[in-house]
């Protein structure tokens, strides 16, 4: 038991994202009202997303731009750059296009909630299920 | 390896196509339909020549932009996807062909929005299959999906929209899990080019990291196929969407999940870590099994053709999944081909209904009665389109499903093998039933369904003759060059 502490607080942002996905995950699986699933989705999608972040990041290191790359002013030439002193763009960036998808997603699930919406005049899924089955009979 | 466009091409003529479509939405809806064509034409003789070039000279690796791969995207074109991206391509064009009469009846408002969105899902679907980078194929799978689910919420106005939501939820989760699993390859291996990973990979094999990237990535793209107990969102949103969309998701949108899975196998985790390290392909072939079985019971309990064709989609999905996961040569032969063969009968049934719904307004088997006399071509189309699923000899079904059945007794898999025979026997009894009522009930004698002076039944027009009439023709040219096909491109890709 006492071990498990320091790996959870060694690596929080791993529990952290498991945490939000399970929250996003029940919402889309027990909430009744269509906003309320569509809304425990992007909570899914935001909780990958801040996977993706938290894994670029390194302690005591900033964003990558190197200053005076291209030998401005001082003279100083070929300072050496040591990659741990750089957190790791390349997942941020694959965010900028995940953040993307994850928006048109939401448009266009919204788009479809309006829809569903005009029919039938609710948005609480078991009322619809029960319009359907009258339309049936 | 260097010199040749037309991998980029084949993305790119849709998606300029699709913005163009859009474009002309507002301004002129009539030239919409022109330049939709025009970029499935480019498209397919784009992957007309990727595959010659393929069959002549190897694996063309095309970098977007000129990165260098680990860096940059790279587009991947081995014989295995040169021959989807060419099913992929001909189905569309195909459809586009097929579609015309259809959308201008029936979505005469929306013809420049269905284009643009149809001309996406192409590009989605073709880029899905061309790429060689783990993160892009995310990227254009959900490109595809979104697409997909603008494009079934155009039909049925009761149903589509709550089925296309479903799909919705479903498909962002299987992308979801896709994503993370991409997440720990990276986090374990630094990089998403799939060669590159599959390079990086063999040396951190025990790594408890990438069994979790390996399930994750294979429950995702599960979800995505609908194999059998993820496949509930699949026959609502495939049975409301409107025909021209249904019958080109139905067959490319599963099929290529199931080259995806192929490829995360063969190309990217190997067949050495899957079938050595991990002690779980049993246990999937009995899955798939399940599927065949569970596919064939619920289509036997339908009473409309397109919803019994979406559960014969299901139990298809379930012959590739157990073919692939047999871990034989033959098993994986008999899976690609599969692919290929069902992509094109799924095809076929599905024209066919299209033709049977644009006459009729549904397809509900109690106002097929006296269809033969009415319709007799579509129905020619519909019957060998039957006969391919059932697996009857000289059509393309019988051989893919042979290498299944030769594959599944190589692996002492025999319950799969029985869930193959099972399943074309209930598919012999689906297909039959619609025969009977078709060719022997009459219409004349006045038939139970409260006579609702139905449209007249008349041959479908010409334009959707045509495109039935080539598919079914290919059902066979397919069967018969099955030989070629095998031996020239899926055996040497398996090597």
């Amino acid at each position: 038991m006492s071990d498990i502490i320091p790996l959870i607080v060694a690596k929080y942002n791993y529990w952290l994202y498991i945490i939000l996905m399970m929250i996003g995950l029940y919402a889309m699986i027990a909430k009744n009202n269509l906003v309320k699933k569509l809304v425990g989705m992007n909570i899914f999608q935001t909780a990958i997303i801040l996977f993706y972040v938290s894994i670029g990041y390194k302690t005591d290191a900033t964003i990558p731009i190197i200053k005076n790359a291209h030998g401005g002013g001082h003279g100083h030439a070929a300072q050496t750059i040591h990659a741990a002193d750089y957190i790791n763009p390349l997942p941020h960036v694959l965010m900028l296009t995940a953040i993307v998808v994850s928006v048109a997603t939401l448009g266009v699930a919204l788009a479809l909630a309006v829809k569903v919406y005009q029919r039938y005049q609710t948005l609480e899924e078991d009322e619809i299920r029960m319009r359907l089955t009258e339309n049936k009979s | 390896m260097t010199g040749t466009v037309y991998p980029a091409l084949l993305i790119i003529g849709p998606l300029l196509a699709a913005i163009l479509c859009s474009g002309f939405s507002w301004v002129e809806k009539r030239a919409c339909y022109p330049v939709a064509a025009a970029g499935l034409l480019l498209a397919a003789y784009s992957a007309f020549r990727v595959l010659m070039e393929v069959l002549a000279s190897g694996t063309i690796q095309y970098r977007m932009a000129g990165w260098p791969p680990p860096i940059g995207i790279e587009l991947r074109i081995d014989l295995m996807n040169a021959l989807v991206l060419m099913v992929v391509a001909c189905i569309a064009l195909v459809n586009l062909f097929a579609s015309h009469r259809f959308v201008s009846r029936d979505l005469a408002d929306r013809e420049g929005t269905f284009y643009a969105v149809y001309l996406m899902f192409v590009t989605g679907i073709l880029g899905v299959s061309a790429t060689g980078d783990l993160f892009n194929l995310y990227v254009l799978l959900e490109i595809t999906s979104l697409a997909s689910y603008a494009l079934i919420a155009m039909g049925d106005p009761d149903r589509s929209p709550l089925a296309s939501l479903n799909y919705v939820f479903i498909g962002v989760i299987g992308a979801s899990f896709y994503l993370l699993g991409v997440g720990y390859i990276y986090i374990m291996t630094g990089s998403l080019n799939m060669v590159d990973v599959a390079s990086l990979l063999p040396a951190i094999h025990d790594s408890s990291a990438i069994l979790i990237a390996f399930i994750f990535c294979m429950i995702g793209v599960w979800i995505k196929m609908a194999l059998f107990p993820l496949h509930v969102w699949l026959p609502n949103a495939y049975t409301y969407a409107p025909l021209p969309v249904s019958r080109v998701i139905a067959p490319l949108m599963t099929k290529v999940m199931v080259y995806v899975m192929i490829r995360l196998m063969l190309t990217v985790f190997g067949l050495d870590y899957i079938f050595e390290k991990l002690d779980i392909a049993q246990a999937v072939v009995w899955l798939a099994t399940a599927a065949i079985l569970a596919g064939g019971v619920m289509a036997l309990a339908q009473k409309d053709i397109k919803k019994m064709a979406t559960y014969i989609i299901v139990s298809e999905i379930g012959y590739m999944v157990g073919g692939a996961w047999l871990g034989n040569k033959t098993g994986m032969t008999g899976s690609i081909l599969h692919i290929l063969n069902d992509a094109v009968m799924t095809f076929a049934l599905f024209l066919a209904a299209g033709n049977i719904a644009f006459r009729l307004k549904n397809v509900h088997f109690s106002s097929l009665e006296g269809i033969f006399t009415k319709m007799p071509w579509t129905m020619t189309g519909f019957v060998l389109a039957g006969f391919s699923i059932i697996g009857v000899p000289p059509t393309c079904g019988f051989f893919s499903k042979w290498y299944l059945v030769i594959g599944g007794i190589e692996a002492g898999a025999y319950h799969f093998v029985a869930a193959l025979i099972i399943s074309s026997l209930i598919c012999a009894v689906l297909f039959f039933r619609i025969f009977e009522i078709g060719f022997f009930s009459d219409d004349s004698h006045g038939h139970g369904h409260g006579h609702s002076a139905g449209p007249e039944m008349a041959e479908a027009p010409i334009s959707m003759l045509i495109p039935l009439g080539i598919t079914s023709l290919f059902l066979i040219g397919l069967g018969l060059y099955s030989g070629v096909i095998v031996n020239r491109i899926i055996h040497p890709f398996l090597g």
